[in-house]
């Protein structure tokens, strides 16, 4: 049967998620394996190493750098307070010595008699990961973090902003070809993660902003509405440090489109529950995606593992949705794949797949144009 | 790479893919009737992305390709095979890697215009996007430096600064921010973060000192062991070394591809750089080459002699598609759409390309857009370029009087455009373009060449292939190159200097192979195509207009052969210097309209039906 690699974004009821909660310096783990956390759990911490100060003792005391450690009345590794004397120089016999205070609290890392400077560190800047989902701790990485893993549904969406939030899910529209109204959020969705349909815009997206929503997953959404939001024009899709009181995850892309029926109503049913969600985007260098996690627990779960073959691609009768105008956000199913080029209108000639689009239209279709919808 | 040593001057079959941030591309070489010729090419996404996460799947999904399309059996299971056996496997297999964001680097240097920009020569030569320079004299206060060093993540750094002999303490302040930086690389959590220095050898022992123990350093000869005298070949052989050694194999499934390698796999850039250089040598003449891919621009220029490259880290063609919009700003993507379009609509369109980087433009609307986006990432990249491809600053000069009156000072751009010989194009958007008309078009509105320019581009993005196939089998490289890698599009005919609108700028009389004499005349604001062939030029007495200038002088008659190609002989009457385009809307689009048809850009092909 023909056969095309095709990436695609999973929509999984049921699976096993698993996040590696790394430190961005060695540290300490303060979980076992075997530990059961909360989204809030403190899984592992460490200290960044303080700011650096560097002071131009020999300038500002009029001293030869060769000097300048005669010169020290601190030594490497010792602390020192902010205007507490730090160098002396010996003036000319023994009378007008100059004296230099610390700028800062710190420690004195390095005394150079090359340069004349000296480098003051400051406090070290603790950091901690947080468990980020609710589930197990299945494996610990030493002195960098662990793996959480859990069981739930896990929807990927394919561009977001903000960072790792949780929240209670709201739907907050009829269907998934409905736009999210500003007015229809009150101060009932603070803290919540919404379902908000084919489209959010800027002035929804702000009211959730001062109402401190806690997520929007949306359909679309529009590509100009991001500069106010940042405050800069988003050249490169890598997002996630933003800081911003909301996530917004986009399920389909720039513009006003549906949400996909099977990620709404996916969505829907879990009303009520509690989402992880993140809207970190790199679409370069280990591609990432944002995501939704809904981590399920006794009678939610209902055993399939929806684990999907990874070395699949679309071939005949997979689920795909078109992701390029004419068709863009369209679904339908392949119906066969032609190994020969074609031409397409603009003249370019490409490797093809003949889809039946929902409303039962026939179409070739660039194969690098479909996106393969997952399904368990 | 593979252990076992063959002589690769034998090959008769030779496979290379170049793993680019958005496709992998395979080519087949084989030995036909005693010359080497490309005969077979596949392509598949890169499989950087998750589920994936491993270059080699892609790779191997390409090579099927090959396979498939050459009736050729490559692959046993995931495994290639070699050496070739009858009509099995290959004799050599290399590759190229710009995958995985490429090699990113910092440079740094005490002055920021002498070392600081011979350290940063050096590793855009190599074939790194340099993320930032830092320098003695940059403005910044040493915290400055350190929150910025921490916050970059580069894959190594290049620390320079210093003649041999001269002082030390500032390139030792310098190591001495780097320490306490500490930085640590973009990829893996354990490793120490590779720096080079390459400054005053005097310093070397302090630099080892302040750096030996937070850092992997080597040290490698100054970079600028005098004033007037750069020496960047130590630099870049490391560079190249430890992008192997470090980030290479610090990438999802490197390692495994490193092992099936005949050759170091060398960064994209590095390989075409290779292929510009041979090209500039080989036909002695002057060029300029862009590679235009998903997330960067490369341009690389010889002038005098001289090669530079540099990269524009941001502006491409998906990846970094809104950077592009960005930059250059709406309105300057949109002079080139030759329709009118609601802009909410047209970024979100850019917006989406972005965000689904390996989608192809099916309507000819969309094939507009992106290509009218690839003329204003092209122009950029180039003004960039322009303004580092310049001869060594702080080098002084002996001058004679009538020096005094030419006020060109050391550091001066080496970019001519009235010199250049050679405008070559390459990457997906020029390389792929449905007609080649495009692509000639793309580059000449871009990069708008002055006088007479030849074109040209790659024909299916081969040059990566070729530049590291060089480092293995020079004959085969240059004999692919010649036949089946430089496709000739024709040269551009463009008068320089001011002419009011529709204003005759150039009488051409053109003596065409057959012996038929065309006598044309170019107006201010128009163009026109002269089909003519790479094979047969046509001989041309061409005289601009007073006060225009052509190559020979205002106002100055030429004679000469001008070498034609798949598109022709292109007679560009918009002007240079100035180069303005209508801004009234209706009438922009007109004009767009009527040079598209004058250089048969667009002819849309029917819908294909479905059966």
């Amino acid at each position: 049967m023909a056969h095309a690699y095709t990436p695609g974004l999973k929509v999984l009821r049921e699976t096993k998620i698993q996040k590696i909660r790394l430190l961005p310096l060695k540290g300490k783990l303060r979980v076992q394996a075997g530990d059961e956390v909360t989204p809030h759990k403190v899984v592992a911490a460490t200290e960044l190493p303080g700011n650096v100060q560097m002071v131009n003792v020999a300038g500002q005391i009029n001293i030869d750098p060769t000097d300048v450690g005669d010169c020290m009345l601190k030594t490497e590794g010792e602390a020192v307070k902010r205007g507490e004397p730090l160098a002396r120089s010996k003036g000319i016999f023994g009378l007008f010595k100059s004296t230099l205070d610390s700028p800062a609290d710190g420690t004195v890392e390095s005394i150079s008699s090359v340069t004349g400077q000296v480098v003051l560190r400051e406090a070290p800047i603790p950091v901690q990961v947080d468990a980020y989902i609710q589930g197990k701790v299945i494996e610990e990485l030493p002195e960098e973090g662990v793996v959480v893993e859990t069981t739930g549904t896990f929807i990927q969406g394919i561009f977001g902003i903000g960072g790792e939030r949780q929240g209670e899910i709201k739907v907050i529209v009829s269907g998934p070809g409905e736009k999210l109204d500003p007015g229809a959020m009150d101060a009932s969705c603070r803290g919540k993660v919404l379902i908000a349909g084919s489209f959010c815009s800027l002035a929804a997206f702000r009211r959730a902003m001062e109402l401190e929503v806690a997520g929007i997953i949306v359909g679309g959404f529009n590509y100009e509405d991001l500069k106010p939001i940042l405050g800069f024009d988003l050249g490169v899709a890598i997002t996630g440090g933003e800081q911003i009181p909301t996530t917004l995850v986009v399920t389909e892309g720039f513009g006003t489109i549906a949400m996909a029926h099977r990620t709404f109503d996916l969505l829907s049913r879990h009303a009520g529950k509690v989402a992880s969600i993140n809207g970190a985007t790199q679409i370069r260098a280990g591609v990432i995606r944002p995501e939704v996690i809904i981590p399920l627990t006794g009678s939610e779960l209902e055993g399939i593992d929806a684990h999907v073959d990874s070395k699949l691609g679309i071939e005949d009768g997979s689920l795909v949705r078109v992701i390029r105008a004419p068709h863009f956000g369209v679904l339908g199913r392949v119906r066969s794949l032609p190994p020969e080029l074609r031409e397409m209108e603009s003249g370019t000639l490409v490797r093809v797949a003949e889809v039946e689009l929902d409303d039962g239209t026939m179409t070739l279709l660039p194969r690098a144009n479909l996106e393969m919808v997952e399904t368990d | 790479m593979s252990e076992e040593k063959r002589d690769h001057s034998q090959a008769r079959t030779i496979l290379a893919t170049d793993c680019g941030s958005t496709t992998t591309k395979a080519i087949l070489i084989q030995l036909i009737d005693g010359e080497y010729r490309q005969t077979h090419r596949g392509e598949a996404p890169t499989t950087v992305e998750a589920p994936f996460e491993d270059v080699t799947r892609g790779v191997l999904n390409a090579v099927r390709e090959v396979e498939e399309l050459a009736d050729r059996q490559i692959l046993d299971e995931d495994q290639i095979i070699r050496p070739a056996a009858g009509d099995k496997g290959v004799d050599i297999y290399i590759s190229t890697s710009s995958a995985g964001g490429g090699l990113q680097m910092m440079v740094a240097g005490v002055v920021k215009s002498m070392t600081g920009e011979s350290a940063e020569r050096a590793a855009l030569g190599a074939g790194a996007i340099v993320m930032d320079v830092l320098a003695s004299n940059d403005g910044r206060l040493p915290h400055e430096k350190i929150s910025r060093i921490r916050q970059l993540r580069p894959d190594m750094i290049l620390l320079s600064g210093g003649i041999d002999g001269g002082t030390i303490s500032h390139v030792v302040e310098l190591a001495e921010i780097l320490h306490a930086a500490n930085p640590r690389p973009r990829l893996g959590l354990g490793y120490q973060l590779p720096v080079i220095y390459a400054g005053n050898r005097d310093a070397r022992q302090t630099i080892w000192e302040t750096l030996s123990n937070t850092t992997d350093l080597t040290v490698v000869d100054n970079i600028r062991p005098v004033l007037e005298r750069e020496n960047l070949t130590p630099s870049r052989d490391k560079i190249h070394d430890l992008f192997m050694e470090h980030v290479m194999a610090q990438a999802p499934g490197y390692k495994k591809l490193m092992s099936w390698t005949d050759a170091p796999i060398m960064p994209t850039p590095g390989a075409v750089g290779a292929i510009i250089q041979t090209v500039a040598s080989h036909y002695g003449i002057t060029v300029v080459g862009v590679d235009i891919g998903g997330a960067t621009t490369d341009i690389f220029s010889v002038f005098e002699d001289t090669f530079n490259r540099t990269v524009s880290a941001n502006l491409g063609m998906s990846y970094s598609v809104c950077n592009v919009l960005a930059e250059a700003t709406l309105p300057n993507v949109l002079r080139w759409v030759p329709l009118a379009m609601d802009e909410a609509e047209l970024m979100n369109r850019i917006g989406n390309k972005m965000i689904r980087p390996t989608t192809i433009p099916q309507a000819l609307e969309e094939l507009q857009i992106e290509q009218a986006i690839a003329r204003e990432a092209l122009r950029l990249s180039f003004i960039q370029h322009k303004q580092f491809a310049v001869g060594l600053k702080g080098v002084q000069k002996e001058r004679t009087i009538s020096d005094a009156f030419d006020q060109s000072a050391s550091g001066a751009t080496l970019v001519d455009m009235m010199a250049l010989d050679l405008l070559v194009g390459s990457g997906g958007v020029l390389s792929h373009a449905p007609r080649r008309h495009q692509a000639a078009r793309m580059l000449i509105d871009a990069f708008l060449p002055e006088g007479i320019t030849r074109l040209a581009v790659d024909s299916i993005f081969m040059m990566p292939q070729l530049g590291v196939l060089s480092m293995v089998n020079e004959k085969a490289a240059t004999e692919v190159f010649e036949k089946d890698c430089l496709i000739h599009l024709g040269t551009c005919i463009a008068p320089v200097g001011p002419a009011k609108k529709g204003r005759k700028v150039l009488d051409a009389k053109l003596i065409l192979p057959d012996g038929t004499v065309v006598e044309r005349e170019l107006t201010q604001g128009e163009m026109f195509l002269v089909p003519a062939t790479y094979e047969q030029p046509v001989k041309a007495v061409l005289k601009p207009a007073k006060g225009l200038d052509l190559g020979g002088g205002k106002g100055h008659e030429i004679e000469t052969e001008l070498y034609g190609g798949v598109v022709g002989l292109i007679f560009d009457g918009r002007g240079r210097q100035p180069f303005v385009l209508p801004e009234e809307p209706a009438e922009r689009v007109a004009k767009l309209r009527a040079w598209s048809e004058a250089t048969e850009e667009y002819v849309a092909s029917p819908q294909p039906a479905a059966s």
